[in-house]
């Protein structure tokens, strides 16, 4: 009987789970990655990608700081220092899953480090190095 | 019959010493989008530590939000603000005093009085990184337990 509320709590959180509800197309890394080459019309380079994301750009502030470098593990946001799951899709696999969610973060976070929004060939770069960062 | 007195009295006197909390409070129903929009970059601030007027200014600004871009599409900036209106400033120390500087709840003069014995040096530590960090030494914060004794700083 000992058992009964720990069942009960267990079932509660698979219910809750099947119950969250799918907001996007199921997609991945490698399917981003397809979209930012055609949109760019050029295959993507992983070097080139690896150097936009560790570059420190007017606000002090590269893709590493808030996603480590490289980013193959939990990090923390640089100024709040609330955890960030990790970012390598290798290592994270609900990583670039939601492309409404990918498409979010990307505008955001290269506003906040480059003050501007990344170009579909920069996207495809850093796309092309974290799909390189393998376990 | 005795130990019942006892649960009774140890139960009005706990919901004494949390009648100061209620109004920092998390409001029961916290909309998804709160979670996943606001508390990636950081805590959930439960809405009550804010005036009304500090939340609309923010929301109308999400694109610069104190440094970061964290625009938001039109239907969920309105479902939040509807939601953060709702429950703002129901903590009476916020209902005391105007907006604070910059919209920023460590800016109100609640806020320095209550941490009137941290030393600016402890907020900058690699552990807390910020005095908006309220989670770093309150770890029920995001409950909006902010009591004394439940609140550790971590080295």
């Amino acid at each position: 009987m000992t058992a009964s509320p720990f069942i009960h709590i267990a079932a509660g959180l698979l219910a809750a789970c099947a119950l969250t509800p799918a907001t996007a197309q199921p997609t991945n890394a490698s399917a981003q990655l397809q979209r930012w080459q055609a949109s760019a019309g050029a295959p993507a380079d992983a070097a080139r990608g690896q150097k936009l994301f560790n570059t420190k750009a007017g606000n002090d502030l590269s893709c590493a700081s808030c996603h480590g470098a490289p980013p193959t593990g939990p990090a923390r946001h640089a100024s709040t220092g609330k955890p960030i799951d990790t970012l390598a899709p290798a290592f994270n696999a609900e990583r670039f899953t939601d492309t409404a969610k990918v498409d979010k973060w990307f505008r955001r976070n290269c506003k906040d480090v480059f003050s501007r929004e990344c170009s579909a060939a920069e996207k495809a770069d850093v796309m092309a190095y974290l799909l390189s960062l393998k376990k | 019959m005795r130990s019942l007195h006892v649960l009774i009295a140890a139960a009005v006197l706990s919901g004494a010493a949390h009648a100061d909390g209620n109004g920092r409070r998390m409001p029961a129903q916290v909309p998804k989008a709160y979670t996943q929009e606001c508390a990636s970059c950081h805590m959930a601030y439960p809405p009550g530590l804010l005036p009304a007027a500090s939340w609309q200014r923010m929301m109308n600004g999400l694109d610069q939000h104190y440094g970061s871009d964290a625009s938001l599409d039109a239907t969920t900036v309105r479902a939040l603000s509807s939601w953060l209106l709702a429950n703002a400033g129901t903590y009476k120390r916020v209902r005391a005093e105007s907006a604070p500087p910059e919209d920023r709840m460590t800016k109100s003069r609640w806020f320095a009085r209550k941490h009137d014995e941290i030393p600016a040096a402890t907020y900058r530590r690699a552990s807390i990184k910020s005095a908006a960090n309220c989670m770093a030494c309150h770890a029920g914060a995001e409950r909006g337990d902010f009591d004394d004794d439940n609140a550790r700083i971590p080295k």
